[in-house]
C-alpha cells in the first residue's frame, strides 16, 4: 500500500469508525461497525442490497446521522451538519440541476468551494469532449458522471465516498468513468470509498475492501491480506459433514457435489492430509462472506481502529 | 511505451501479470533501456487498474533489477533481462516426447493425457 505518508495519528487514517451503527425505528441499518480505512487507498464497499452501504456512506459524509458509535475523517470527528470540508460525496443519482448548462455547473462549484480547482474540473469535462452549453438534462449517463466527477474532484477533496458510481451506465461508459475516477485518484493523491455490485470492477479497482451483510462487517482490511488469509480447499469426501482435518481450520463456506468437498477455510496451520489447497479469487471469497451469514467476521489487525474500549468488539 | 492488457478472469494476480508483461515487451524488444513505463495514472485510466497495484508490479521489476524509478519523473528500463535457454533442445523436452509417446502407444487419448499433464502441473506448480 502507498498513500500518504504518517504525519501523526489523525492524517494516517481516512475513516475511523468506532461501535458505529444507525437505527431507523426498530431496524438497525448499521449495528456496531468498528473499522478504518488507511488515507491513499481505493476502498471497495460491498454487500447485498440494504446491507447497509449507502447508510455507511452517507454517516461518512455527514449526511445521516450515527445513532451510536464515532466516526473520524483524518483524525476529526464528523459533525452533525454537512459534508466535511475534505470530503466530497457523489450520491448514486448524481444530481445535477437539468436546466443547468455544463458550464453553470463548473461556475457553481467554482463559487460555493473555496479550495475549487479549476483547472482539473475544466479537464475533466474537456477530456470527454462535453459540449460546455449543453444542459444537464440533456446528458447521457456517462456525460452526467463526468460532470459529476468533475464536480467532485473540483473540490480537491482528500476523501472521495462514491454510492455505486458505474451503476446504470453503458459498457463503454462504465469503463471511461472508472478509469477517469482511477486516474484522477492517482494524480490527485485522493482516497476513494466506493460501493459496488461489480465484484470484478471491485477487484481491479480496489486495494481495500469492507464488506457488510445485515448492517454488520464482515470483511475489513487490505485486498492482500484478506485473500492471503483465505484458502480453497477441494478433495475427495469421506466422511459425512466437514471433514474433521478441515474443520480444525475456520471454515467460512463448504459444499459437497458427489463425493467432491470444495471449503472456503482460513487456515490456522498447514492443511493435512490429502487436499489440494490454491489461493481463492477476491470474488470467491467475498461470495462466500455474502453467502455465510454464521462465518465469524474477518477484520485484519490493520482495519481494526486501535483502543477500541468504548466500543463494542467487531470479530467476537 | 508499452500497454498492458489485464486478465480479470485468469486468476493470476493483477500486479503479476504486469510483471510477465514487462519482462515479455523486454524479451521481444518492444522495449528497450531507457524507456519510460506508462505511468500508474495513465494505466489506472486505460485499464482501470487501482494505481498501487502498478507501483507495486514495478516495485517488483525494480527488485529483479530491470527497471529503476526516477522521483518525479518515472519509471524507466535500466536492464533487459539475460536471453532465457533456448528450450527446442533441452532434454525436458525429449523426455516429454518420449513419454507422450509412450502414452499414445499405450492407447491414452488426449484427453486422458491433458488430465495427467493438469495433475502434475498442479502439484508441482501450485500457483499458477
Amino acid at each position: 500500500m502507498v498513500g500518504i505518508p504518517p504525519s501523526g495519528e489523525g492524517s494516517r487514517w481516512a475513516i475511523e469508525a468506532r461501535g458505529l451503527g444507525k437505527r431507523y425505528r426498530r431496524r438497525w441499518a448499521v449495528r456496531d461497525c468498528s473499522f478504518r480505512v488507511p488515507a491513499g487507498v481505493v476502498c471497495g464497499l460491498v454487500g447485498s442490497n440494504g446491507a447497509g452501504k449507502s447508510t455507511l456512506l452517507n454517516m461518512a459524509a455527514g449526511i445521516t446521522r450515527p445513532t451510536g458509535g464515532s466516526l473520524r475523517l483524518f483524525g476529526t470527528p464528523v459533525a452533525e451538519a454537512g459534508v466535511p470540508a475534505r470530503c466530497a460525496f457523489l450520491a448514486q443519482d448524481k444530481p445535477l440541476f437539468p436546466r443547468f448548462t455544463v458550464e453553470d455547473h463548473l461556475r457553481m462549484g467554482e463559487e460555493l468551494n473555496p479550495r475549487w480547482d479549476r483547472e482539473v474540473a475544466t479537464r475533466i469535462v474537456r477530456s470527454g469532449k462535453l459540449p460546455l452549453h449543453a444542459r444537464a438534462g440533456a446528458l447521457s449517463g456517462g456525460q452526467r458522471s463526468r460532470v459529476a466527477l468533475a464536480l467532485a474532484f473540483g473540490k480537491r477533496p482528500d476523501l472521495l465516498l462514491l454510492d455505486e458510481p458505474l451503476a446504470e451506465l453503458d459498457p463503454l461508459a462504465a469503463h471511461e468513468i472508472a478509469g477517469l475516477l482511477m486516474s484522477e485518484a492517482a494524480e490527485q493523491g485522493t482516497t476513494v470509498v466506493m460501493s459496488s455490485h461489480q465484484l470484478s470492477d471491485v477487484s481491479t479497482m480496489c486495494d481495500y475492501l469492507l464488506a457488510v451483510a445485515d448492517g454488520r462487517l464482515r470483511l475489513a482490511g487490505e485486498v492482500d491480506a484478506l485473500l492471503s488469509a483465505h484458502s480453497l480447499v477441494t478433495g475427495a469426501r469421506l466422511v459425512d459433514g466437514v471433514p474433521p482435518e478441515i474443520a480444525r481450520h475456520t471454515v467460512v463456506e463448504s459444499r459437497v457435489v458427489g463425493r467432491q468437498f470444495t471449503g472456503l477455510i482460513r487456515p490456522e496451520g498447514p492443511v493435512e492430509g490429502d487436499w489440494r489447497t490454491g489461493e481463492p479469487t477476491l470474488e470467491e471469497v467475498l461470495l462466500a462472506y455474502l453467502r455465510s451469514p454464521g462465518a465469524p467476521p474477518l477484520i485484519t489487525a490493520d482495519a481494526r481502529p486501535g483502543d477500541l474500549d468504548d466500543a463494542p468488539e467487531v470479530a467476537a | 511505451m508499452v500497454e498492458f492488457r489485464i486478465d480479470r478472469h485468469g486468476g493470476m494476480a493483477a500486479y503479476l501479470q504486469i510483471v510477465q508483461q514487462v519482462q515479455e515487451a523486454l524479451r521481444l524488444g518492444i522495449l528497450a533501456v531507457g524507456d519510460q513505463l506508462p505511468t500508474a495514472a495513465r494505466v489506472a485510466r486505460d485499464t482501470k487498474l487501482n494505481p498501487n497495484t502498478t507501483l507495486k508490479a514495478y516495485r517488483e521489476l525494480e527488485h529483479l533489477g530491470l527497471v529503476e524509478a526516477r522521483p518525479g519523473v518515472g519509471t524507466f528500463v535500466s536492464a533487459v533481462p539475460a536471453q532465457a535457454r533456448p528450450l527446442g533442445d533441452s532434454p525436458f523436452r525429449a523426455e516429454l516426447s518420449d513419454w507422450m509417446g509412450r502414452a499414445h502407444a499405450a492407447g491414452l487419448d488426449w484427453a486422458d493425457v491433458s488430465a495427467l499433464v493438469t495433475a502434475a502441473r498442479a502439484e508441482h506448480y501450485p500457483t499458477v
